[in-house]
């Protein structure tokens, strides 16, 4: 069990810390570490995908969780897989596809571990039909701070916890988790193009219910009457007898193959996602997508996971990396996504990634993100001028409408806004306090917002 | 802990009563710090600074500490560390002395380094090691363009500043890859009551000037930031003047 003191930060690459990273190989090695992380205590992380400073720990041990990597057992008839908390979704997928089953839901990349998508109750284009990931785990094994494992299973309070919990009830050490059937390994998709904000709005409360899959990519930077246009991609999972006869696609439905260019270079200096280069990108991206197109056949990566192509697309914003910023208003409250999208609009913030969704029902972790409504995400160059005060301001207007911020995205929320962002915060803290008094499970971010 | 932007939760202040630190503190209460802690000398004007911060909302706490006694460094700014983490440390205490008289007076002199350069040693060993322990945070060292290049009008307080300022560059060497960043912040003339009554020189500035670079300087991770910005291009050129040239500079 190697243990390196290195400067660690999160996707965003914003506000380093230094610990020491253990790899453990095996649960034994993990107990091992939690009873002996020390004063500033110890958090797992997976694969880092976390924006901000969910997984890092000042001081403490980190738990690099990605050595604890088996596929234990599949149930190839009833669709369950019980797997190590350190298995990417990508492994899954490989492991699953040939066998007709997919990931219950899978974010915008598949390099993110089965323990982190518990841990941040990750969702997906499919939040409107399918919920959180949270909600397809049966159960997982939970190494708690007494050194204790427990099987925690939905419904139970240590469950809800630990669903979106950033991993502060323990460490996960496994998970069964229930799977979507499918018959080939390609999505059939509907692309359509919305002028405005109002027009994208209307198109995905109208007919969102149609499909399983449904995101909208939307041009922030676009202005006046083109505010908030926006590309549609929708769809499914396609049928057998979607795939034309007789190609290599139809013989082999459910091969999984993905392919990778070159990374970004570790050295692309500040300031390449500019205002002009951003913009450029936007109005091109919005220029070639097909006004209305159904039924076209993609495959996952393309579909789900477009950057996975790209290995640390991370640093294309510079050593100063960049903030994600993601927060849902509740149905009713268009009034605030509309003000907010003007003001970025307005502000001309050079985001070239923002999304759009509509979430389904609110999923039962206790800071699990999402909420019935409509939920917007965009990266930002942390270097742009007075972003940390226009944030704040943006802040004020979730809160206001009664919504929150994404903590897995988090890197710079004001700690006294979070208790009116998540009502069950202090039931979060109350199991916290009786279950880990001495705060064995510390992070970053739990320092920073008083988790 | 700090956020994305380098904006610090806790801020330690030494040299609790510096203009510059307190419109520092004032900025950054105005975004993120809720604690501060301000060392210094015991004085009605320290804990005059502590009301005026508590007045912007921030929990704020004075310690004693003096920089002339290194040997209580370790326990007096060990009491702030055990209290929670910090997130920045703005090592801020210095004197300038009074040119003319201390070349007549060795001990006054003396005084002026033992207050600007040893005293910011210890303290600044002192709480890097402390720093080290928590794996992160930013230690702010208060430098000066006379630290540059040793004028004839102020060489004894440039000559400290030189020494501090070497002694912040490698210390922020030595901790590179620990998590702890050190800034070294290099003013040029900054209206305050240091200064005044002293004939003002080019490109002078404000504290709070100073305040705006120090946080800008967090959010880029700086590790040198000059204020104002032009003297990092006037300071340049002045080191390579050939020293009978700048013997007679009006400066």
């Amino acid at each position: 069990m190697a243990a390196d003191t290195v400067p660690v930060t999160g996707w965003g690459r914003t506000a380093p810390t230094a610990a020491r990273l253990i790899r453990p190989r095996t649960y034994g090695e993990a107990a091992l570490a939690v009873r002996d992380c020390g004063a500033r205590g110890g958090i797992a992380r997976g694969l880092g995908r976390a924006y901000g400073d969910a997984a890092q720990n000042a001081g403490g041990a980190v738990l690099d969780m990605t050595g604890l990597d088996r596929v234990h057992a599949i149930d190839a008839d009833g669709g369950t897989v019980l797997c190590d908390a350190g298995v990417s979704l990508h492994r899954l997928m490989q492991v699953l596809l040939p066998l007709g089953w997919f990931v219950p839901v899978t974010p915008g990349t598949r390099y993110v571990t089965v323990g982190g998508a518990i841990g941040a109750d990750i969702h997906g284009k499919n939040h409107h039909v399918s919920g959180s990931f949270s909600r397809h785990v049966l159960s997982l094994e939970l190494l708690t701070a007494d050194g204790d494992v427990r099987t925690v299973v939905p419904g139970t309070p240590l469950f809800e916890a630990t669903a979106g919990g950033m991993g502060l009830t323990g460490v996960i050490l496994t998970a069964t988790v229930r799977l979507q059937p499918v018959q080939t390994s390609l999505m059939s998709v509907d692309t359509e193009r919305a002028n405005d904000l109002d027009d994208l709005m209307a198109r995905l409360a109208d007919t969102d219910h149609r499909y399983r899959y449904s995101v909208a990519w939307i041009d922030l930077l676009a202005r006046g009457r083109a505010t908030g246009r926006a590309v549609l991609t929708r769809g499914d999972h396609a049928p057998l007898d979607a795939l034309p006869p007789g190609t290599r696609a139809r013989r082999d439905p459910l091969s999984f193959r993905t392919s990778r260019l070159p990374a970004a270079p570790s050295f692309l200096p500040e300031g390449l996602l500019s205002r002009t280069t951003v913009g450029l990108f936007n109005e091109l991206w919005y220029r070639r997508a097909p006004r209305a197109r159904t039924g076209q056949l993609q495959r996952i990566p393309a579909f789900f996971h477009p950057l996975d192509g790209v290995p640390h697309w991370n640093r294309v914003y510079g050593p100063g990396g960049f903030v994600q910023y993601q927060f849902v208003v509740g149905h009713g409250r268009e009034d605030a996504l509309r003000r907010i999208v003007r003001r970025i609009s307005e502000r001309r913030c050079p985001s070239f990634l923002a999304v759009l969704k509509r979430f389904g029902e609110a999923d039962p972790g206790w800071l699990s993100f999402p909420v019935p409504g409509w939920t917007l995400a965009l990266d930002i160059p942390a270097a742009l001028p007075g972003l940390a005060g226009f944030l704040d301001e943006l802040d004020e207007e979730v809160a206001g409408a009664g919504g929150r911020v994404y903590l897995a995205k988090d890197s710079r929320l004001r700690p006294e806004l979070l208790a009116a962002m998540y009502p069950r915060l202090a039931d979060f803290r109350a199991l916290r306090a009786e279950l880990d008094p001495r705060a064995v499970f510390t992070s970053d971010l739990s320092r920073r917002l008083h988790l | 802990m700090k956020d994305a932007f380098g904006l610090p939760q806790s801020l330690l202040v030494l040299g609790g009563t510096s203009e510059i630190a307190l419109a520092t503190a004032r900025r950054l209460i105005a975004r993120r710090t809720r604690t501060v802690w301000l060392a210094g000398r015991p004085s009605p004007g320290l804990d005059e600074a502590a009301g005026q911060l508590r007045g912007l909302g921030a929990d704020v706490r004075t310690v004693a500490f003096d920089a002339l006694d290194p040997a209580a460094h370790e326990d007096a700014l060990g009491k702030v560390f055990a209290e929670g983490d910090i997130d920045m440390v703005l090592l801020a205490f210095g004197t300038l002395g009074d040119q003319a008289h201390d070349e007549r007076d060795p001990n006054a002199a003396v005084r002026v380094a033992q207050t600007n350069y040893t005293g910011a040693v210890s303290a600044g060993l002192v709480c890097a090691g402390a720093l080290q322990t928590q794996g992160h945070g930013s230690l702010v060292v208060l430098s000066s363009v006379a630290g540059e290049r040793a004028r004839r009008a102020n060489f004894i307080y440039g000559s400290s500043k030189a020494g501090l300022d070497a002694f912040a560059q490698g210390l922020g060497d030595a901790l590179h890859g620990t998590g702890v960043h050190v800034m070294v912040v290099r003013p040029g003339f900054v209206r305050t009551r240091m200064t005044a009554g002293l004939p003002e020189a080019p490109l002078a500035t404000t504290p709070e000037a100073v305040a705006a670079a120090v946080e800008l300087g967090l959010r880029r991770r700086a590790e040198t930031v000059w204020v104002p910005g032009a003297l990092r291009m006037v300071m340049s050129a002045l080191r390579h003047l050939p020293r009978g040239v700048f013997r007679r500079l009006p400066v």
